[in-house]
This record gives C-alpha cells, sequence and structure tokens, in this order.
C-alpha cells in the first residue's frame, strides 16, 4: 500500500525592529549575557508591555506579502506556562485575534506550481535562551521580549522537499520584504513541524505528531525524513501513531518523545489585560501596502519581459533584493541589460563570494559599473583591461573613464600602430607564419598575442588578427 | 508647634503652614516619625519606614522651597502601600515570596509624587498581594484598626488606612481591585478615594488583577484626595490603559461644591437584608441629609448587582494567577532553600512555602477557571455580565450625577472573625467590587459612628468614569454638611 504524507510548519520569525516587543530595550545579538533587560522583559513586579508597533507594521506587512487577510481588530492573550526562559511564566501572544489571516506561498516550478496555504500569522515575544551545561543550565534574558512573527502553515506539503521549497520561499519573501534577516545561525527563523502519514485510500489526515528542537533547514528535513518512516513503518505493521510531541536530536538523527495529548499544556489563553486591541483603519493597511516591495516571482517575471533576459538570469538575479536593485540601477544608467546581468553573475557574484562582502558595502557603484560597460561595448577598452578594471572598482571604486584615461588603458584600435607591430611579428616568427599558413590555426592565436604584448594588452585583438593575416597573405 | 500637632494635619494645613514657614518639612517628617514610634506599637501599620532617606528627601523638599517652589506636596510625607515600587525599598507586598526584594526602579505614580515633591516615608501593611479585606492576610504582621484596637482596619490597603487614622501618616497611597481602598477608609474613619479605570498609571504598581486595579490615595479630607489624585493622575507612556485625558485642578474644583440640585440615585439592589441595621441607617441619615441640603435624591436599579460578586471572584482571580506565576524563585524574591533536585520541585517547594493561604486559594481558583473545558462556563460568561454591570452604571448615570450607597455592609469587625471563613469576607465585598468591574470612580467618606461601638461608617459615592470633579465635588459637599 501506498503513504500520504502531510506536513505543516509553524515557523517563528524574528523581526528586524529598533527595539524589543514590549519595551524600550535595544535588539542586540552581542550583549554579555543578561546586560541588554530592563524591568519590562525582566518580567519585574509591577513592569507592564507597551505595543511595538514597528512589530505590528512589519506583521501586516508580511501578510500582505503572502497575501493573508488582514485583521482590522486584533488582540493579544496571554499563554500560560512555567519555564524559566519566560519571565512572567506567561507569554504575551496572539490566540483568538491574530494579525493576518489566510494566505499562502507557492512552491514547484511551471505547470507543477502548488499552494502552501497559510492558516494566520500572529505576533508575540520571543523567551530566553537557555545554554545547557554539564551541571547546571545558564539562562540569558537578552533574546527575552524580541519580537516573533508565527506563521502557520496548513498541512498541505507532503515530502521534506516540499517543506525546504516553502521555507526557502517564505524566507525569501520576508528578507525581501525587510522584515527580518531570517539567519538561521543566528535563530532569526526557527520552525516546529507537523507531520501524519496516512493510506493513500483514506481521506482523512493521520494522527499528527509535532516535532521541535530543529535548528537548521537540514535539521527540518532530516527530522521529517526520519519521522515520517517511523509513522509509516508503523502503519505498515498494523499499529497506530500516537498523537504527541516528539524532540528531534540532530546528534543521533532521531526523535524522541516529549509528551503525549495527556500531558499536553494547557495553555488557560486569555485576553491580556495590559495591552489595548490593535485597531488598524484601511488607510494605514493600504499606507503599508504601498510600502511593499514587489515580490520575488512577479519581479523574476517582469525581468524576463522587460529586459527579456533568459528565466536563469531572473532567478539569480531576483534572489537578492540588492542584487536585483543593483542591476536594475546599472541598467538604467543606460547599460544593456543582458551584459549587466553577465557581469553580475561571473564577477560580481564571485567577487562578493570571495570577500564575504556586502553588496550595500562595496566602493562599485551602478554609476561606475555603467561607465565600465559603455567603454567595454564602445570597444575603447578591452575585455582583459575590463575584467581586470571591475575588480579594481569593486575593491576602491573610482570613475572607469578617468582612470582608462590617466593610465592610458585605452584599447588600441588605430591600423597604423598594429600595422606595424603586425609587420614586426610576421617577420621574427617565419615559422609560425608558414605554420598557419600550413593549416595550424592555433598558429594565429600566437601571433595575435604576440603583437598584443607588444601593445602592452591595449590593441584590439580582432583587428591585430585579420591585419596579420594580411600581412601573411602578403598584402 | 508640638510633634503631634503637626504630624496630626492634614495635606492641606500642612502645605500652607510650610508655605507660611511655621515649620520645615524636615520637622514634618520627624514628626511623623515621632508619632509612628509612639503609637505603631500598638496599631501596626508600618512594615518599614525608609528614615534616613525620607530626611535626606525632606531636606530636598525643603530646599526646593527655598528655591521658589510651593507646591502642595511639596515635602508631605506620604505612606506607601507595601505593593508599590519606589527604588531601594523593600516592595514585598506583605509577602513571605517576595522578602528581602528591593524595587530596582520607581513605579510610576512614586515618580510622581516625588515630581510634586511628597517623601515616600514608609511602607505599610496589606493583605498578601493585595488579597482579602482585613490585612490579617499579611504574612508578616497584624494591623489594629485605630478606633478600635481589637478591630480589623479593613483591607486590602488596610495598613494605609490605619496609617492615617492613628495620625501617624497624613496622606497614604493605596489600590484598590474590588473595594481595598474604600473599604478601610470606611472602617477606620478615612477618606479613601478609588479613581475611574485608565485614569492613574498601573506602571510599578505589583498586579494583582490587571484589569482591576487602580492606584488611589486615603486621606484625612476629601481635599487633600483631590490634591494626591491631580497628583498621580494623567498618561503615562509606560502603560497603555491610562487614557490621555487632562487632568483638571481637582483641589481647585472644589470651591463651591454644593448638594444644591445634584442628582443623587440610590440603588436599591444596595440596601439590602443582610447588611448591619445601623451602617444602614447611617448611610440613609446621611442621604436625607444631602437631600435636607437641596440634592434631588432618586431610587434606582443597578439590576446585574447580584452577578458582581460572582464575576469579580472569577475576573480578578483569573487574572491573578498570571500575574502571581512570575514569583517561582528563578529570578528574584525568596526561594525554598531545599529546592529538591528539578525544576518541578524547585517551583513547587518555592511557591507552597511562599504564598500564604489566601493567594494560594486565588491561584487555584483562577487556574481552574481559564482551565480547557471551563473557560466558557466561568471566565467567559464573566466578562458578559460584566459588561452588563458596567451598562447598568451607564444607564444609572445618564439619569443622576452620583451613586450613593454603604461602602461595606457591616462596619469593622473583630480580628480572627472571618479570617477562616473566605466566603464571609468575599461577601462584604459586595458593594465595592461593582464600581470596579465597571472601571467607574467611587470615594469612601466618614458618614457617623456606630451607637454601640463608636465605630466608624462610611458613605459610598460613586460616579461614572473619569467623572472625578463631579465624584469629589459631592464628596466634599457631604463633607461639609456631615460636620464630621
Amino acid at each position: 500500500m501506498k503513504y500520504l504524507v502531510s506536513i505543516g510548519l509553524e515557523t517563528h520569525v524574528q523581526l528586524k525592529t529598533r527595539t524589543k516587543m514590549f519595551c524600550g530595550c535595544l535588539l542586540s545579538t552581542d550583549c554579555p549575557p543578561n546586560t541588554n533587560v530592563c524591568p519590562v522583559c525582566m518580567g519585574l513586579p509591577g513592569a507592564l508591555p507597551l505595543m511595538n508597533k514597528e512589530a505590528i507594521r512589519k506583521t501586516v506587512m508580511s501578510g500582505l506579502m503572502l497575501g493573508c487577510s488582514i485583521n482590522k481588530y486584533s488582540r493579544f492573550d496571554r499563554k500560560n506556562y512555567f519555564y524559566p526562559d519566560m519571565v512572567k511564566n506567561y507569554q504575551i501572544s496572539q490566540n483568538t485575534d491574530p494579525l493576518c489571516i489566510g494566505g499562502g506561498v507557492d512552491i514547484g516550478k511551471g505547470e507543477n506550481i502548488r499552494r502552501v496555504r497559510i492558516n494566520h500569522i500572529h505576533l508575540e515575544e520571543d523567551a530566553a535562551k537557555i545554554n545547557h551545561y554539564d551541571r547546571h543550565s545558564g539562562i540569558d534574558y537578552n533574546r527575552c521580549g524580541t519580537p516573533l512573527m508565527e506563521i502557520v502553515s496548513e498541512p498541505d506539503m507532503h515530502s521534506s522537499s516540499d517543506a525546504m521549497e516553502y521555507l526557502t520561499a517564505l524566507r525569501q519573501i520576508l528578507v525581501y520584504a525587510g522584515v527580518s534577516d531570517c539567519n538561521l545561525e543566528d535563530g532569526n527563523m526557527r520552525s516546529d513541524v507537523n507531520v501524519s502519514v496516512r493510506p493513500e485510500t483514506s481521506d482523512r489526515l493521520g494522527t499528527k505528531v509535532e516535532i521541535k528542537n530543529m535548528n537548521t533547514f537540514k535539521g527540518i528535513c532530516a527530522a521529517l525524513e526520519f519521522e515520517i518512516d517511523r509513522q509509516t513503518a508503523i502503519l505498515k505493521s498494523g499499529g497506530s501513531v500516537v498523537q504527541e510531541t516528539r524532540r528531534w536530536d540532530g546528534e543521533c538523527g532521531e526523535t524522541f518523545s516529549m509528551r503525549t495529548k495527556e500531558n499536553a499544556h494547557d495553555y488557560r489563553y486569555f485576553p491580556e489585560p495590559d495591552l489595548l486591541p490593535v485597531m488598524l483603519d484601511d488607510g494605514t493597511i493600504e499606507q503599508w501596502r504601498s510600502e511593499l516591495p514587489e515580490l520575488p516571482g512577479k519581479k523574476r517575471e517582469r525581468f524576463k519581459t522587460q529586459y527579456s533576459l533568459p528565466e536563469y538570469d531572473a532567478g539569480v538575479l531576483c534572489a537578492q533584493l540588492p542584487v536585483a536593485a543593483f542591476f536594475e540601477q546599472t541598467v538604467q544608467r543606460g547599460a544593456a541589460p543582458k551584459s549587466v546581468s553577465n557581469w553580475i553573475m561571473t564577477d560580481l557574484l564571485r567577487l562578493l563570494g570571495q570577500t564575504g562582502r556586502d553588496i550595500s558595502d562595496i566602493p562599485l557603484t551602478p554609476d561606475s559599473f555603467a561607465s565600465l560597460l559603455k567603454l567595454v561595448d564602445s570597444k575603447s577598452i578591452n575585455t582583459p583591461t575590463a575584467k581586470e578594471l571591475f575588480e579594481e572598482l569593486f575593491e576602491k571604486g573610482g570613475e572607469p573613464e578617468a582612470i582608462v584615461k590617466e593610465r592610458g588603458l585605452g584599447q588600441v584600435s588605430d591600423t597604423g600602430a598594429i600595422e606595424e607591430f603586425a609587420a614586426r611579428v610576421v617577420a621574427e616568427n617565419p615559422k609560425v607564419a608558414a605554420d598557419y599558413v600550413g593549416g595550424k590555426a592555433p598558429a594565429l592565436q600566437y601571433l595575435v598575442g604576440q603583437v598584443m604584448k607588444l601593445s602592452r594588452g591595449k590593441a584590439n585583438p580582432q583587428m591585430a588578427a585579420e591585419i596579420i593575416k594580411r600581412k601573411i597573405a602578403g598584402e | 508647634m508640638r510633634s503631634d500637632e503637626i504630624s496630626g494635619m492634614t495635606v492641606a494645613a500642612a502645605a500652607d503652614a510650610m508655605r507660611a514657614g511655621k515649620f520645615s518639612s524636615e520637622e514634618l517628617v520627624r514628626a511623623v516619625f515621632d508619632a509612628i514610634d509612639e503609637r505603631d506599637g500598638l496599631i501596626g501599620a508600618y512594615l518599614t519606614v525608609d528614615r534616613d532617606g525620607a530626611l535626606k528627601e525632606a531636606k530636598t523638599a525643603d530646599a526646593r522651597r527655598r528655591a521658589g517652589e510651593s507646591g502642595d506636596l511639596l515635602g508631605i510625607p506620604v505612606a506607601m502601600k507595601d505593593i508599590f515600587n519606589v527604588k531601594n525599598q523593600p516592595c514585598t507586598c506583605a509577602s513571605k515570596i517576595l522578602k528581602g526584594y528591593i524595587a530596582p526602579y520607581d513605579a510610576t505614580v512614586t515618580a510622581k509624587l516625588r515630581t510634586a515633591g511628597a517623601v515616600p516615608a514608609g511602607r505599610v501593611n496589606m493583605d498578601e498581594f493585595a488579597m482579602g479585606t482585613s490585612t490579617e492576610h499579611s504574612a508578616f504582621k497584624i494591623t489594629h484598626n485605630p478606633a478600635a484596637l481589637d478591630r480589623v482596619p479593613g483591607g486590602s490597603s488596610g495598613g494605609s488606612a490605619a496609617a492615617v487614622a492613628g495620625g501617624m501618616a497624613l496622606a497614604s497611597l493605596g489600590t484598590d481591585t474590588g473595594g481595598s481602598i474604600r473599604q478601610p477608609a470606611s472602617f477606620c474613619g478615612c477618606v479613601g478615594l478609588k479613581p475611574s479605570y485608565g485614569r492613574v498609571s498601573r506602571y510599578g504598581v505589583t498586579a494583582f488583577a490587571s484589569s482591576l486595579d487602580q492606584v488611589g490615595p486615603i486621606t484625612k479630607t476629601v481635599e487633600d484626595a483631590a490634591i494626591i489624585l491631580g497628583a498621580i493622575a494623567g498618561a503615562d507612556s509606560r502603560d497603555q490603559t491610562v487614557l490621555d485625558k487632562p487632568v483638571p485642578n481637582y483641589r481647585a474644583e472644589l470651591r463651591g461644591a454644593s448638594l444644591k440640585g445634584l442628582r443623587i440615585g440610590v440603588p436599591d439592589e444596595y440596601f439590602v437584608d443582610g447588611t448591619d441595621p445601623e451602617v444602614m441607617s447611617l448611610v440613609r441619615g446621611a442621604i436625607d441629609k444631602c437631600e435636607n441640603a437641596g440634592a434631588q435624591v432618586s431610587r434606582i436599579s443597578l439590576p446585574h448587582t447580584r452577578y458582581a460578586i460572582a464575576v469579580y471572584y472569577i475576573c480578578a482571580t483569573a487574572e491573578a494567577s498570571a500575574n502571581l506565576a512570575r514569583f517561582d524563585g528563578i529570578r528574584y524574591g525568596a526561594r525554598c532553600a531545599d529546592a529538591g533536585s528539578s525544576l518541578q520541585s524547585l517551583y513547587d517547594r518555592t511557591r507552597t512555602e511562599g504564598f500564604g493561604k489566601e493567594v494560594k486559594r486565588r491561584i487555584i481558583l483562577g487556574t481552574y477557571v481559564l482551565s480547557s473545558g471551563y473557560y466558557d462556563a466561568y471566565y467567559s460568561r464573566a466578562l458578559k455580565a460584566r459588561t452588563l454591570i458596567r451598562r447598568d452604571f451607564e444607564k444609572a448615570f445618564s439619569e443622576c450625577d452620583v451613586i450613593m450607597a454603604p461602602v461595606a455592609p457591616t462596619p469593622a469587625y473583630k480580628l480572627n472573625s472571618t479570617v477562616n471563613d473566605p466566603l464571609k469576607s468575599y461577601l462584604g465585598d459586595v458593594f465595592t467590587v461593582p464600581a470596579n468591574l465597571a472601571g467607574i470612580c467611587g470615594i469612601s467618606i466618614p458618614c457617623g459612628r456606630t451607637a454601640a461601638d463608636g465605630l466608624p461608617v462610611g458613605l459610598q459615592i460613586l460616579g461614572p468614569a473619569f467623572g472625578e470633579t463631579v465624584l469629589l465635588r459631592a464628596a466634599k459637599a457631604c463633607e461639609t454638611e456631615f460636620g464630621l
């Protein structure tokens, strides 16, 4: 018998705001433990939460990017549970009236595009980070109160690769919207998964198991695969899956039971009395909608039609919003789209990768990039010179035309000068010239190389080849 | 002037005297300390007195006065209920679980009092976490009613009322979640004001029930209550639930207060069997005096009053069960010496040892009403009934300016008479909790003493939400009329 897998994800995304969710502490990752705290995020007696409006805006913008409908009335609730990472022993979260409802993310390509529906997006506060040591645990409350957006999907994914595609697309959209850095290493984006398996013949979802404690996409993928195999094996042997929460142990590559349904937490949600409900009017929502960037998918399509780029180029350029922006700004300065794209894909991305630098932080500007490409197009400099100059602009910046002029890098297209070099080369290399006449094509390359050498790299190589051919032919 | 003459003054009189140069704030604070030394051994209102800190602040106030300031609260010592955060002072909420805890920051009301020049001189007793009506639920000491030492001062702000009534504070600050300012004021013969919800910031006030808690003064006169309310009211960037409404000069608003033409509603539901006959006749007598002075008195109905106690004990305990969850021995406060070897045992033992009986009872009640399967039957229905209670008042205030009623069904009762009968003490809240549920303002002012024992009895006046001016003017006019 065949089995069908259904996977849903609960993805926690730390929002990139200036301050924490309910207090004025700055969001900061590199403070000594327990130094970036105040009475509010430490839950001291008498402290009260205050709403971070920027976190509301970023959550709503995420919802708009993901096609959610925005609740004009939204509210916070207290989620009660005891654990040392939660200073108040309740988390301020949203239960019945979250900010965003519905929406979805498209995965797959071409004919095979499928939609993973989103159930809702809500906003809450992050907990402290607990570090476990041999004989004790340390709690760092710096992370407490970081705005955390939870995106809950429907169980619309059917394999670990579906889940990976969903997370990749989601991450790209959220980074695009500027709501989060989604750095997995920094814990900006963390997912719990729900998995169930059922016989192909059944039209009801199987018993759901929740898995926690995956820190990487790879971990999620491995946990899903382990769990799908585990559940399938149980069903195959005639057993039934227990509804429970399991913990992924990345080191052994297995999931272990944490608690069963009977021991599930009763969170005793109730409306947070210290905060007023969030009321959003149409004007505000429309204002935020107008501030949204273009979605990655839409941008790819536009790049294909507007700039006549191949699918591959559009995909590479649009993978990161700043790269796409750099491309467009360069094109707007008059450079040919396809050559801008080639240079970005082969040279710029390579240099960024090698140096680990950020595109927003390099001396090369769309202006200097565009003028460099103009020099190439007008054959004012040859390709090897252009490549060298590009690296220099990337490192130090500068004005290409001025540099070319100053150092005399201009390509020599003056036939007189090339004629002279060609005559000398042919005269000094009679054997090579004879080889060429005898049918050995590479011999010509050698001769062209000698002309380039004499011109110190500035000769137009095509022109040099033509002239050498004429000289050999005795013209 | 003699020390006890100084400490026995009202805020307004002391402010005038200091403006006239009759004594300094330092002398005033020393006079209050003398009174505490002399009387608090019998009364037991104070938990701690910050003598050095208070004298230092008194000197600062004197310097401010020399520099030209002359506010009504400049240099006035105020007794603080042990629930308010005052930086570098203990803040235990009369609970063992916060023993040794020193507040690292000022509550907004503390900061506002300091700005006005008042001196937070000491911390006064209360029922643990403001849960109780007799101050007998303090983990640390019993407070006696200065009017009758064998009786309770009321609660939960019993220390605040006893300090003022005992002449050991010119004024004090309390909190009122279900009557905790008004009832002790009534029991001790003081003025106790519960402002409207959203009038005064709760930031830095250890929370009992967040949607009901409100800070207010306990004083000797309505004028003093107006002075303090004027200093502590108003928007706070640290508390979203405070409304950004202008704060009138409440003291100035009292001028020309009169009962003439005042429309007084008297709710049938507040004059029922079970109320002490002497309380009933004193309150009725007070209302008659108002009518004789020209007020228009009419019977009104607040039909959902009968649900108030049940609704209150569901809402308040539900919120408390979450608010008190943070006291777990992990980050601050007391941790059980033998915490065991697991996180669970640390929690269990710390909370078992740290909380008193009444607090545990309410945490369990609140946890129960929020539990899955019970939420709809209790909490959700209570919220609906709460709306009905609020509407009762909205309707009533469309027909009258203020409502008059008893504060509590009894005068101060004997120590140890209710402490083991929680239901009896809960029912004592019947006339005070509706104002908290509705978010309106209320005040208790003395209206006489019982014939047999000479116990003070308060008249409760209720005003609409943010109707403090009307409320205080009515109270001021009554005070003048009653001549007490």
